[in-house]
């Protein structure tokens, strides 16, 4: 399919994406929406993850941190620190904390980007699952700045918006379960076109250039430190907005809210939607948030047999689910839900001559 | 007085920190195992030693089994597993990105995870120690048995697996799937099956560690995934290529950690606490990967272009 056909249809399905997010509170209960809100919330962080480990061929396991990151920059921004004794007093709108938590998280991915810079292959992933395994730990030694194991809790705070109360919009009201839907949401498209900009661009090839070959990338005149650590700084910045926004819909922070688990299912949900691409990463999105719950026979999983259902009810059975899924997903689309795409984008609009990464 | 009453106590923690570093250098040597023959870090050597140490204990308590044909028989039955799981599970993946079998390592964590607690609960059990509970007092110096038969356990295994490697022709073919693969087929080596013997023997290291560190910490189903860390930590320390490595890396890890909590009773490194002990090999990680990315041991990767 030609260049200019492929970016026809990428519009036609964002413009129907962005219908689809805007159309579907009227059609689910309020409580779904604030289900889906945190699918909006992954695929910030999915997107983020999927420049650096997709596109710049960088692997992180380590981005639930960068999520603690903005989480914890976002709780004490709202509420302070001071009642643990530390110096911040708090006090600002949730809002506003977001871009800080992006810039926070993202100054100190640069900082990381920078002896990461040393490291390739499973040693980065090492490197990286390393401070997601330090975080929980480190959070609660110091606890004069982040609360300790007990955590920041938001609820109620007047800094919270839509807390208790409806929330008024531009002349409409929204329950404060739609609200953090449109909120997480609008937030996540924005930063979708962000990243299609960033990718199609300059910066962009430079990115692909160091994941497929860095010899080639360094003698054709990229710069593998500076985009390397780019790649790290924009996305633990996308990672930092998701983990702000994770602890605005959590309305509370402490050192579980990101645990280990949750930088392991970020990388799985890029594999899932799709190494290098943009369009599967919602359904990697959706298969974070919601494989939980089905595995639990919810959902789509009660059109599993009754007899696996009833083995699902019992402790540890949705992990077992989840784990075989998983691996039987590896089987079957070795290039996730984008790949598929791909593929059937191949089979209708006939064989390309040659294949485009991205 | 003072000063030999101190010494018996360093004495103490240095030993008890050689039995924890015996359990890391067990684990570390099953990672290195696995990632010298196929390139991979293998996420789901923790939850696979708990399995097998599962195993046994459902074998001694529910089954009446004595603890060392228990022992054996849960050997046995990781080496199989081991095999059996790389060849339904990795093989399939084995020639696709990296990323895919880690991803596939990640699905067989989850999955073993939730099958022990889906089988056996989340309680913690009790996994008696076979070599009881005395201790010896060996000039001042106050010992466990317990410590002292995972130290002895841990090296006896790690002489036999040398043995294995260095003296026989399946330890030849072995060493010569993992370091040149194409040409060890050449000459008539079945490499995929010594691929599938690696994480057999992987699987049977795990199952020694999970015995090992079962008595000390209570048996429960994420009993190893600190275990892991550790050795990670350690496997890097020595150099991830090394199977030496792992092992003197594994132990220096093990008291350094036990030292570094001896000496903050007494003022100095006060910043550490119990809590910082996983941050703390964490650090050594990340130092190591900036200052020696081989390791002690390893040799620097050269890549031709």
């Amino acid at each position: 399919m030609r260049p200019r056909t492929q970016r026809v249809i990428g519009f036609v399905a964002f413009a129907a994406l962005v219908a689809f997010v805007a159309v579907l509170p009227s059609f689910v209960s309020d409580f779904k929406a604030r289900e889906y809100s945190y699918v909006g919330i992954y695929l910030i962080a999915l997107l983020g993850l999927n420049i650096l480990t997709g596109y710049t061929g960088q692997i992180s396991l380590g981005h639930g941190a960068f999520m603690a990151i903005g989480g914890y920059t976002t709780a004490i921004l709202m509420a302070g620190n001071e009642q643990f004794g530390g110096p911040i007093s708090g006090g600002m709108k949730d809002l506003w904390t977001l871009p800080l938590a992006g810039l926070v998280a993202g100054l100190v991915g640069l900082a990381f980007g920078i002896p990461a810079l040393r490291l390739s292959g499973l040693y980065l992933a090492l490197a990286t699952f390393a401070i997601a395994v330090a975080m929980p730990s480190t959070v609660k030694r110091f606890e004069e700045f982040s609360g300790g194991g007990s955590g920041i809790q938001l609820f109620g705070t007047p800094e919270l918006t839509g807390s208790i109360s409806n929330v008024h919009v531009l002349g409409r009201s929204f329950t404060p379960n739609d609200w953090m839907y449109y909120l997480a949401w609008s937030i996540a498209l924005v930063l979708f076109a962000v990243a299609w900009l960033i990718l199609r661009g300059r910066t962009g090839r430079a990115f692909r250039a160091v994941r497929d070959s860095e010899t080639a990338a360094v003698s054709s005149g990229v710069s593998l430190a500076r985009y390397k650590t780019l790649a790290f700084g924009i996305s633990a910045a996308y990672a930092g907005v998701a983990g702000g926004l994770f602890a605005i819909a959590s309305a509370f922070v402490n050192p579980d809210t990101f645990p280990i688990a949750l930088s392991i299912y970020l990388l799985v949900g890029i594999v899932v939607g799709g190494l290098g691409g943009l369009s599967g990463l919602v359904f990697g999105a959706i298969f974070i948030a919601f494989l939980p719950l089905w595995a639990q026979g919810q959902d789509l999983g009660s059109l599993l047999p009754d007899r696996i259902v009833a083995e699902t009810q019992k402790p540890g059975g949705p992990a077992i689910v989840y784990g075989v899924v998983l691996i039987l997903l590896m089987f079957v689309l070795p290039n996730g839900v984008g790949g598929l795409f791909r593929r059937i984008g191949q089979l209708v609009f006939g064989r390309r001559r040659y294949s485009r990464q991205d | 007085m003072v000063i030999v009453a101190a010494f018996a106590d360093f004495m103490q923690q240095v030993v008890s920190g050689l039995a924890a570093g015996g359990v890391y250098a067990l684990l570390a040597l099953a990672l290195v195992i696995i990632h010298r023959s196929t390139g991979v870090i293998n996420f789901a050597q923790g939850e696979m030693a708990t399995l097998s140490t599962y195993i046994a204990w459902n074998l001694t308590v529910n089954h009446g089994w004595s603890y060392w044909p228990a022992f054996v028989a849960t050997l046995a039955f990781s080496f199989v597993g081991g095999v059996g799981i790389h060849r339904v599970v990795i093989r399939p993946v084995e020639r696709g990105s990296v990323l895919r079998i880690v991803i596939v390592t990640i699905g067989l964590l989850v999955a073993i995870n939730g099958f022990v607690v889906w089988k056996w609960g989340g309680e913690p059990q009790q996994l008696r120690s076979p070599f009881g509970t005395n201790t010896y007092d060996v000039g001042g110096v106050i010992v466990a048995a317990n410590d002292i038969g995972t130290i002895a356990v841990a090296l006896a295994i790690v002489v036999l697996l040398w043995a294995l490697f260095q003296f026989t022709k399946v330890g030849l073919a072995l060493r010569a799937a993992a370091v040149n693969p194409e040409e060890a087929r050449l000459v008539g080596i079945r490499v995929t099956w010594m691929l599938a013997l690696g994480w057999g023997l992987a699987a049977l290291l795990g199952a020694v560690a999970g015995m090992l560190t079962a008595p000390a910490v209570g048996l429960d189903p994420n009993m190893m995934a600190p275990v892991l860390i550790y050795a990670f930590a350690a496997a890097i320390l020595g150099g991830i290529d090394s199977p030496l490595g792992a092992v003197v890396g594994g132990l220096l890890l093990g008291v350094l950690l036990n030292l570094l909590s001896y000496v903050s009773q007494y003022g100095a490194f006060d910043w550490f606490t119990e809590e910082l002990r996983l941050p703390t090999a964490l650090l050594i990680i990340l130092v190591v990967l900036l200052v020696r990315p081989q390791g002690i041991f390893g040799r620097p990767e050269v890549k031709r272009v």
